[in-house]
């Protein structure tokens, strides 16, 4: 049993040994530290960079023009918005060269709150990023679509921007890699470093590992419903699900859908489920104006008009230049289960 | 590459890559196409660097992250007149973008001639990564990044020195600046402290250098010499071209022929004549021969098709 820490490193060690992947690189990505959250560790192809943000990614760029398939970790989201112009130009250099010179590159950045992370390690990336074309964009919420995406983002020979939610990297869930251990304390036996001091020597024990993968551009109903849909990802789909579960007590009928992909977007998923319900609530922690939620909200308005009962609601993160440290300024900056639970009985209630 | 210099081939390729930049010009003036920008100027550096590359796809070939004034060394490269004509006049026979980009923008996949970018400095941040792969290829294929003075305030140019001269990683990549000493109407010394752009490589432990861009022989040379280092040494070398700007910017600046700059081509041409090596009235078919070659190359892409607005989503993924 894997955590998302877990998975990443496992998908990454598929890819230095099966997939051509030659560099996984970033701040504190190599030896010793393997990732500020572990997520690198004990990988032969993970190697340190300068702090250099703009020299990341521009590395990353030169070497999949150079064929190589590069790994570049950004180490929080918060520290990637001095690379857009790069980001922009990894994701037009396809077009601008009329095919002829595509970028098979993953960028890998831990995104969200819920850490106290403060102003600078809570940032929300999904709204900016999906505003770059030419990207595909992941944000996963648990082991096994971290893992499945992963390995499906390295195979891909396009810029893919691989997010997850720091929040959620040491929890472990049901979402599992088919065919690893169910012992979590095995697994880790095997892939977690020991401390820093007591590491020198140390190397890991990879598991078989799969070669499995979740297509970029699916999303999964959690939990099916009739009577509203609730599509989130990332840090909020966990909430939302227990939210589903416990309204179920309730004989409410909630379904969840966890996008996974934001980018290129599951719309016939939203549709059916949303033409099904006829009541939509998006839940995300990015500040809600420009939101990515905003967008999925556009798009249901034009495929499901006609068969909503109720105004689709957003539920983000407010409006504010930045997350505060002290927890009741956190949560209430950023969606909440209670929030959710709220949204949803309210969307419940509201006359069709 | 030992190539003996050539003075003919170089005189003959300078002409060309000039009779195109004024075609160019008098294109964005008229109807046949937007806004210009290029290199009319910098031939005497730019054509011996494409004569010295390595040419190719691949890793064991020159990687070339250019700018937009490197029309010359294309020239130099084998580009045939028509295929820039064909971008400026926004065709869909345009083999670098169809009809997407400004003029001077190549792509040229075959030659590992990677996108060239409107933003000034982002070359110099891509250009370790495909050094990077090369030094671990083995071989002696290098990467060449070029770039102007003004973009070397960028702090990409910063991150290339940087990057390309960490230890045992040395980077095979020649990072040049051709130094105009404008930035669009800015001069360099107006906004900047110091006067010698490649100096700065030193403090990364990078050798440097810095020649007189508008004598091809000198410049011959000295690429000769900076490109042997990295070639077989496989490690970073930081070359400094001090060039003319014959058009000012681009359109942006009305692209009029500028009188107070050195002129590379009558210059050169001058040198060779006094030294018996061509005649004037020879120069002068030189040059009249590529401006025929433009001008029938014109005519030959306004017959050419516009690209289809129903191609708008096509390459946004491979």
């Amino acid at each position: 049993m894997a955590n998302i820490a877990q998975a990443i490193r496992l998908a990454l060690h598929l890819g230095e040994t099966k997939l051509g992947v030659k560099d996984i690189f970033g701040e504190d990505v190599g030896p010793p530290l393997g990732g500020v959250f572990t997520c690198t560790q004990g990988l032969a192809n993970a190697w340190n960079s300068p702090l250099d943000e703009r020299g990341i990614v521009g590395m990353a760029i030169g070497l999949a023009m150079a064929g190589q398939r590069p790994v570049a970790e950004i180490q929080f989201c918060d520290y990637i918005f001095n690379t857009i112009d790069l980001l922009k130009l990894a994701g037009n250099t396809c077009w601008s060269t009329a095919g002829q010179i595509n970028l098979p590159l993953v960028l890998m950045t831990p995104v969200g709150a819920g850490i106290h992370g403060s102003i600078y390690h809570s940032h929300s990336f999904e709204s900016i990023a999906t505003h770059i074309p030419g990207w595909k964009i992941i944000l996963v919420s648990n082991p096994r679509d971290a893992y499945g995406l992963l390995v499906s983002a390295i195979k891909d020979p396009n810029p893919v921007l691989f997010m997850y939610p720091k929040a959620l990297i040491r929890v472990q869930t049901e979402d599992q890699i088919p065919g690893l251990t169910k012992d979590p304390r095995e697994l880790s036996k095997m892939i977690d470093a020991p401390p820093l001091d007591n590491r020198s020597s140390w190397k890991p024990s990879w598991p078989d590992l799969p070669d499995f993968e979740i297509p970029i551009g699916k999303a999964k109903v959690c939990t099916e419903g009739k009577d509203v849909t609730v599509i989130s990802y990332g840090r909020p789909l966990p909430w939302c699900i227990e939210v589903a579960k416990e309204l179920s007590k309730e004989n409410y009928s909630i379904e969840v859908i966890d996008l996974r992909t934001l980018y290129p977007l599951d719309d016939e998923t939203i549709r059916t489920s949303v033409n099904k319900t006829g009541r939509v609530i998006v839940v995300n922690e990015d500040t809600e104006v420009t939101n990515f939620g905003e967008h999925i909200i556009r798009k249901i308005l034009e495929m499901c008009f006609y068969s909503l009962q109720a105004p689709p609601k957003l539920l983000a993160g407010a409006n504010t230049p930045g997350i505060g440290l002290a927890v009741p300024l956190e949560e209430a900056q950023v969606p909440q289960k209670i929030d959710i639970l709220n949204a949803t009985l309210s969307m419940l209630k509201e006359k069709a | 590459m030992t190539m003996a210099y050539n003075p003919i081939q170089i005189y003959k390729l300078m002409a060309k890559a000039r009779a195109l930049e004024e075609r160019l010009i008098k294109m964005s003036k008229s109807d046949d196409g937007f806004f210009w920008i290029g290199g009319p100027g910098e031939e005497a550096f730019n054509v011996p660097l494409g004569l010295l590359i390595k040419k190719g796809e691949g890793l064991a070939f020159d990687f070339l992250h250019f700018h937009y004034r490197n029309s010359a060394t294309l020239i130099a490269m084998g580009v045939p007149m028509i295929d820039p004509i064909r971008q400026m006049h926004c065709r869909a026979t345009d083999p670098y973008s169809k009809g997407r980009n400004f003029v001077g923008h190549f792509a040229i996949k075959e030659w590992n001639v990677m996108g060239v970018t409107s933003p000034i400095e982002v070359q110099y941040s891509m250009a370790p990564g495909t050094a990077w792969a090369q030094k671990r290829y083995g071989g002696d294929g290098i990467t060449v990044v070029t770039g102007g003075d003004a973009g070397s305030a960028e702090g990409d140019f910063a991150t290339c020195l940087s990057w390309s001269n960490i230890k045992n990683r040395e980077l095979p990549i020649l990072i040049i600046v051709t130094n105009n000493r404008y930035g669009i109407s800015t001069p360099f010394e107006s906004v900047h402290g110091d006067s010698i752009i490649a100096r700065r490589a030193e403090a990364f432990g990078i050798q440097w250098d810095v020649v007189d861009g508008n004598d091809p022989k000198a410049s011959y040379e000295k690429l000769q010499f900076a490109m042997g280092i990295v070639r077989e040494e496989r490690r970073p070398f930081c070359l400094e071209a001090q060039i003319s700007r014959l058009h000012g910017h681009s359109s942006s600046s009305g692209a009029n022929r500028e009188q107070s700059e050195r002129d590379c081509l009558i210059e050169f041409e001058k040198v060779l004549v006094n030294a018996n090596q061509m005649s004037k009235q020879e120069a002068e078919e030189i040059r009249k021969t590529y401006e025929g070659e433009a001008l029938d190359a014109l005519k030959q892409a306004r017959t050419e098709p516009l690209p289809e607005s129903s191609t708008i989503y096509e390459g946004v993924f491979k």
